[in-house]
């Protein structure tokens, strides 16, 4: 298990270095002058020659490439985003990432806690019109664009919840953990906390939306093909009732591919819901890329894209080592 | 692989047929828009904007007095037609790749895998922006952007399928019948994985229309003033103050589009899945 785990992990250190390259070359290409991208065109001459010398922009582009790398591995220094408020894309990161952990937490909480339990019972009473109707309102769930889900979830709720960002402007909250919901509670200001967790119910729920639904169509799938197994029938055999094998025997081991499916879902999420984050403008990483974007900002898009990318990596394979931890089935050697 | 038995699998299976009449309603409303419309999709009265739906314009007009009723038709026509090129791309890519990877194995199969892990290493949405940043905007960047990121779910698949055909008898007797490596492949393993395939690429055309409207959304998608649904939610979201109505009427277009394909794919599925057909 051990060198599974040792394995994976030196497996992953080429794929990093190879996505951040590719992410590299795509956010510098479009045939733009570099100086230029970078600096959005309005430097002056000592500037100009100030950055062509820190980014090394005459050199070769691996040069390029191994000198910013350098940066990130041994300083943890993604470079200045000269166009989006001149300050070190580090620091803007770590101040768009939490939101957008804890999105994607409140996100995954809902789709857990309804999605699960909606595929049991779709399985259970399968071919009903339960089922039917589950089945249906998930298949809507993967169909609907998010961004619409959201916009219609602010016509319909958006007078009763604030709408934009993670807190009311009015309010000073002092970023302690950068988490919204826990440095509002550790505030004095009075109602911050409700005010925080009413700006993340609509966000979670349109985020929540293709997750749940997956989850429950995927619980349902494994739960019916679990149920058809010998064990089952066996423990049905002994003359349990119908709800003790499912909860004793069956719930168990078809949760196996939704831990994959949840584990694959939350790496998405973390990744900055770039939509669901543009709707309601939730600071996070995925409004991030999207500025950057708008502001053609290639030192922002490029270390936003590699520090998604690096999550991405990191929880799959986390999930994979969770993995062997749970099904005791799988033996890697 | 669709044989008159699973074909009637599929022509009993509801949900399908539902999908079905919905995609073809669809695709005839696009086709034929121009015949109940009196309206250019493109012709903007200053006088009219934002107007609720009411007799002349039954769904009403957009933020510059355009018909949204003739453009939804003509956004239906670009749409779809972004949807099946992007597949068609993911497809004239990925079932190579997959194909490669999986009979040959060794080395070819080590670069593809990478290749794809590489892909999927970010989320499709991102890697479809930063494609769409490095190529730029317009129609055929959009299908470029989309048609990527969609690669790896049929290389994968493919690849998948190749491997367990690889060693059946009638693949090494074709070998041994002196055909080439890639006249074995393409001639007689592929058509054998043609199954999932075809359902892959049902539902790829409901996500590439997903996706394609997201960029669109963000404003990276087609050029301004294109009728594309996910330029119209964009259009309709910057609106929004002014009337719900543009917002409204695209967003469903999409997800009636994607929901029709969703529900014919599924159902594609499983008349083609030897393993549903015990219960049909």
């Amino acid at each position: 298990m051990t060198s599974y785990i040792v394995r994976r992990l030196l497996a992953s250190i080429p794929l990093l270095f190879v996505v951040s390259f590719l992410v590299f070359l795509l956010s510098r290409a479009g045939g733009r002058d570099p100086v230029d991208a970078i600096l959005g065109e309005k430097g002056t001459p000592e500037t100009r020659a100030r950055v062509t010398r820190e980014y090394r922009l005459d050199r070769p582009i691996l040069v390029q490439y191994a000198h910013y790398l350098g940066g990130i591995l041994t300083r943890g220094d993604f470079g200045v985003s000269y166009i989006m408020q001149e300050q070190p894309v580090g620091e803007q990161i770590g101040r768009r990432f939490p939101p957008t952990i804890e999105l994607a937490t409140a996100a995954m909480i809902l789709a857990i806690l309804i999605g699960i339990p909606a595929g049991m019972v779709s399985a259970i009473w399968r071919n009903t019109w339960v089922d039917y109707g589950v089945m249906g309102v998930s298949l809507l769930g993967i169909s609907i664009p998010v961004f619409w889900l959201g916009l219609l979830l602010i016509f319909a709720l958006g007078s009763q919840f604030p709408i934009g960002g993670n807190i009311d402007p009015s309010m000073i909250i002092e970023p302690r953990t950068g988490f919204m919901l826990i440095d509002s509670a550790l505030s004095d200001e009075p109602g911050a906390f409700g005010d925080a967790l009413r700006h993340l119910v609509l966000p979670a729920m349109t985020l929540a939306t293709i997750p749940l639904a997956m989850t429950a169509r995927i619980t349902r799938a494994s739960l019916l093909e679990v149920m058809g197994s010998d064990y089952i029938r066996t423990a049905r055999a002994k003359g349990l009732t119908g709800f003790r094998v499912v909860s004793r025997h069956a719930f168990r081991n078809a949760l196996i591919p939704v831990v994959t499916l949840l584990g694959l879902e939350f790496g998405y999420l973390l990744g900055g819901a770039v939509l669901t984050e543009t709707v309601f403008s939730w600071p996070g990483m995925g409004t991030y890329v999207v500025d950057a974007v708008f502001q053609t900002d290639p030192m922002a898009i490029c270390g936003a894209s590699i520090v998604i990318a690096t999550t991405f990596i990191v929880v799959n394979l986390a999930v994979d080592v969770l993995y062997a931890f749970v099904d005791p089935r799988i033996r890697y050697t | 692989m669709i044989d008159k038995r699973k074909l009637k699998v599929l022509r009993k299976h509801k949900a399908a047929m539902l999908g079905l009449g919905l995609l073809t309603a669809l695709v005839l409303f696009s086709a034929t828009v121009d015949v109940f419309s009196p309206y250019e999709p493109g012709h903007m009265d200053q006088h009219r904007v934002m107007e609720k739906p009411s007799g002349s314009h039954v769904l009403g007009t957009d933020d510059t007095g355009r018909d949204i009723f003739t453009r939804l038709g003509h956004g239906g026509r670009v749409s779809l037609l972004i949807g099946l090129a992007a597949v068609g791309l993911s497809m004239a890519l990925g079932v190579p790749l997959g194909a490669l990877a999986g009979y040959l194995g060794g080395w070819a199969d080590l670069v593809v895998s990478r290749i794809l892990e590489v892909m999927l290493a970010l989320p499709t949405i991102l890697l479809a922006i930063l494609i769409a940043v490095a190529i730029g905007k317009g129609m055929s960047a959009l299908i470029f952007a989309v048609g990527i990121v969609g690669i790896p779910q049929f290389a994968r698949q493919v690849r998948g399928s190749v491997l367990a055909l690889r060693e059946q008898d009638f693949v090494q007797a074709s070998r041994a019948l002196g055909a080439s490596t890639l006249r074995t492949l393409f001639r007689e393993v592929v058509p054998n994985a043609l199954g999932p395939i075809i359902v892959l690429a049902t539902l790829g055309v409901g996500s590439a229309i997903l996706t394609a409207a997201g960029l669109s959304f963000l404003g990276l998608g087609v050029e301004t003033g294109t009728p594309e649904w996910g330029a119209m939610l964009h259009e309709g979201r910057r609106a929004v103050e002014r009337g719900p109505h543009l917002a409204i009427f695209s967003g469903l277009a999409i997800t009636l589009a994607v929901l029709a394909i969703n529900l014919f794919g599924d159902g594609l599925r499983d008349a083609l899945d030897p393993k549903a057909e015990k219960k049909a």
